[in-house]
């Protein structure tokens, strides 16, 4: 004769240490409610399995918030609602552990929808119990999402109305209509039958997370006699005459047996690499063959301003990395925002022997403009004795200041003879580099290929900027 | 070794993953979306992981998460998706976890504008959320500390099993600089409280204590632990303080600006001084009562893209021995030099 030994799960703590009192065998929850069950039910899957020390319960907020005082495994006690998020978080970091998402409908299905909701969408590795009892049991037997209607709670004093609060969530039925989950099932916790359903439901569940397949929902109707102010036997029986005749039982979704593993790998590269992988490399390391200059004594403030699409920002990108390869200290800032938008866009570079204090530009020592209305915004605040470029064949309003050297150069046209109106701005670097004087050319000329990595223009930059030099006399 | 000339922001991912994080959570936003971007493209470079979040909420719970695994992890976000991350950091400072988050702060209050402001030093260096909690804040003005700050944030925060914030405005994010990167850190602390998948680590991250006695004895141990962060991890940088007349204080692009500030007021004989708060958490207090004590000392003057919050924490350290002056801006507008002159010049 098969004998069976009625016991504790070994997945169980012997004591329950945690929760504390006297009674160090038996658990927090009322006569009649259905955490107890479940918990069990999860326990003895859990040793079952073989899966105790990798496993990491999550306990919600709500009555099951103290889940941890019984689950002798790795316990993380999650905000109200936030319990798939957690669970997403420490499974991405971990994905050899099998997480449990332990919930309640308040929890899941209302202030947590949104973390529920995309966990399953993501198909996240993991395994949601769903308990479902249509009150809010810890705080004192409010509405929950779950709640039926005409069903009476402390915040429906007159009973849940479709006109106020709308219809009860069903949960298993959202999910399910979500591609990614593998399993969804709806059971009850009454009778030895349903329990005995509930139990598989929860090995299947758990089964799937095992074998990598990935998100299980099983949604557990359980039964809240103190919430529901009924005796345990009543409540039962409310269960099945009510409580189930709105949230159906049954699998909602089962693809387990076409679903393959998903198992992702992630690369493990060498510490060593990790300066290349980064893109971590500087033209210092490239330029090596020449001989440059000692630092002048200059705080040179250039502001670059134009359309859009002129390049603006990558030539002051390229000014600044230039500079930086001849030693100077620089800072390149954009103009970002909603000023970028609307077709105009300028960037400030300081460079300077000294360290750079504010990297931003009040009043430039060179401007270089693009387009008019650069020129228009920019002209009064150029200093006595700055520079100003400008494209003199878009712009048919010369500057008009007397304190500062004007050049005026038809990037454009240039750049169009040269094959492209986009290197505009490598003309402009040339200029600028030329009435500067205090960058060397051929460093340059090696630089910009470094720079600008887009092979399709590096003989045109070279030609622009060789042009620019030539313009700029 | 070389430099390379970088975005503040692209700086922090890097700074992160030379650092040993591994797990990023973000969420997009303006100013801060090339956190998120720069981590997506080099994390699985690196054997991490990358998650775009349903919402600010769900990433800071997933970084609540991976904080509770042996390794590193972080977040970033801008000023309304930090308050949104608000009620996960007040469980994450509860649970004593780990963690790096970036705020690359922007003008409020709602939706505001994504222009630089520094109106979120309140909700970050104060705590924030709710309960009695404090986050290390660190404050980088230069794209070369938004790596160093970010490695040290990861550092301070194992030390201390605190989360970490690196705040700064939107300036230090977007603006480019040469920076130069240290060599990965190849081994992080052991986390023997950690809930590692192991018979060993069988253990309980949680923020709940039911009796009040216990749930004291927690807040009073959290406080001596920031009472030992105080006493141990201020950091600040000082500039022409040692005979200076005026203390000109500002932190993350302010503090640039006032560089400049003080080289102008210096060029024309007034002893001013920049002091700059590298850590608003903690706060350099002693330094400030030191020179409210100083004889040499005549006045304060804090400048902030906020209405004045770190200014609080100034006139609490001098305590009304001296005048302390402000100028702030806010919307997204930044000072000028020749501004803050004038407004200096004000004062004395």
């Amino acid at each position: 004769m098969k004998t069976t030994i009625l016991q504790k799960p070994a997945s169980f703590y012997d004591e329950f240490v945690l929760k504390g009192g006297s009674q160090l065998k038996s658990t927090h929850y009322c006569p009649g409610c259905g955490h107890g069950i479940l918990h069990k039910l999860i326990a003895e899957a859990i040793s079952d399995f073989n899966i105790q020390d990798r496993t990491v319960l999550i306990s919600p907020v709500g009555c099951s918030v103290f889940a941890y005082y019984y689950f002798d495994v790795g316990n993380i006690q999650a905000a109200h609602g936030r319990a798939p998020a957690v669970a997403t978080g420490y499974k991405r970091a971990n994905p050899d552990s099998i997480m449990i998402s332990y919930q309640g409908d308040g929890d899941l299905a209302a202030i947590g929808t949104n973390e529920i909701l995309h966990a399953a969408n993501r198909g996240e590795q993991m395994t949601v119990f769903f308990v479902n009892n249509a009150i809010y049991g810890m705080t004192g037997g409010q509405m929950a999402p779950t709640t039926l209607i005409g069903q009476k709670s402390t915040t429906t004093p007159r009973g849940r109305t479709l006109q106020n609060e709308g219809y009860p969530m069903k949960m298993a039925e959202i999910i399910a209509i979500l591609e990614a989950p593998v399993y969804v099932e709806r059971v009850m916790l009454t009778d030895a039958k349903n329990i005995a359903r509930t139990r598989k439901a929860v090995r299947k569940a758990l089964k799937i997370q095992i074998d990598k397949k990935g998100f299980s929902f099983v949604e557990v109707l359980s039964a809240c006699p103190t919430g529901w102010k009924m005796t345990p036997v009543n409540s039962k029986k409310w269960m099945t005459d009510v409580l189930s005749k709105h949230f159906e039982l049954g699998v909602k979704k089962d693809i387990s047996e076409d679903r393959e593993p998903v198992i992702v790998m992630h690369p493990e590269p060498h510490f060593k690499e990790y300066h290349e992988l980064l893109d971590i490399k500087s033209l210092a390391d490239k330029i090596t063959d020449v001989k440059l200059p000692a630092l002048k004594p200059i705080l040179d403030e250039v502001k670059i301003a134009g359309f859009g699409g002129q390049g603006v920002l990558s030539m002051g990108y390229a000014l600044a990395n230039i500079a930086m390869g001849h030693n100077y200290q620089v800072s390149w800032l954009p103009s970002y925002g909603p000023e970028m938008r609307g077709g105009t866009a300028n960037c400030s570079v300081k460079v300077s022997d000294q360290r750079i204090g504010s990297p931003i530009i009040d009043n430039p020592t060179v401007l270089v403009a693009m387009n008019k209305p650069s020129l228009i915004r920019f002209e009064e605040d150029v200093q006595p004795g700055g520079i100003i470029l400008y494209d003199s064949g878009l712009i048919d309003t010369p500057p008009t200041r007397k304190d500062v050297t004007v050049i005026g150069i038809q990037a454009t046209e240039e750049a169009d003879k040269l094959g492209s109106r986009k290197i505009a701005n490598m003309i402009m670097l040339g200029a600028y580099a030329k009435s500067s004087g205090y960058l060397l050319e051929n460093y340059i000329l090696q630089a910009l290929p470094l720079i600008i990595k887009n092979k399709a223009f590096h003989e045109m930059n070279d030609k622009a900027f060789k042009l620019g030099m030539r313009l700029a006399k | 070794m070389s430099k390379v000339l970088i975005k503040g922001n692209e700086a922090v991912v890097r700074g992160a993953l030379l650092a040993g994080c591994k797990n990023f959570f973000g969420y997009p936003i303006t100013p801060a979306s090339e956190i998120a971007e720069t981590a997506a493209y080099y994390f699985p470079l690196l054997g991490g992981t990358f998650l775009q979040a349903e919402s600010e909420i769900g990433a800071i719970n997933m970084i609540y998460g991976a904080a509770s695994f042996n390794t590193r992890c972080m977040t970033a976000s801008s000023s309304p998706g930090f308050s949104l991350k608000q009620e996960g950091i007040s469980y994450i400072a509860g649970a004593e976890l780990p963690c790096v988050i970036i705020d690359i702060m922007r003008g409020g209050p709602g939706l505001g504008n994504i222009a630089p402001e520094q109106a979120d030093y309140n909700q970050v260096v104060k705590g924030g959320g709710h309960g009695n909690y404090n986050l290390i804040a660190l404050a980088p003005n230069s794209a070369q500390e938004m790596c160093d700050l970010t490695m040290l944030a990861f550092d301070l925060s194992d030390k201390y099993r605190n989360p970490a914030v690196v705040l700064a405005d939107g300036i230090i994010g977007q603006m480019m600089e040469p920076v130069e990167f240290p060599k990965p850190v190849e081994t992080i602390p052991d986390r023997p409280w950690a809930v590692r998948g192991t018979v060993d680590s069988h253990n309980l991250i949680c923020s709940i204590e039911l009796l009040p006695d216990k749930l004291e004895a927690h807040n009073e141990a959290l406080q001596a632990k920031y009472a030992k962060i105080k006493e141990h991890e201020i950091r600040y940088e000082a500039t022409y303080c040692d005979d200076a007349e005026h203390i000109l204080i500002g932190y993350g692009i302010v503090s640039r600006i006032l560089h400049t500030v003080v080289d102008v007021l210096r060029a024309e004989g007034i002893k001013a001084g920049l002091f700059r708060p590298i850590t608003l958490f903690p706060f350099p207090t002693p330094q400030f009562e030191a020179f409210a004590n100083d004889k040499n000392v005549k006045s304060f003057f804090v400048s902030e893209l906020s209405a004045g919050q770190m200014v609080d924490d100034v006139r609490l350290a001098v305590n009304g021995k001296k005048p302390v002056n402000l100028h702030t801006r806010m919307g997204g507008n930044i000072p000028t030099v020749k501004e803050l002159v004038d407004k200096f010049k004000a004062t004395i």
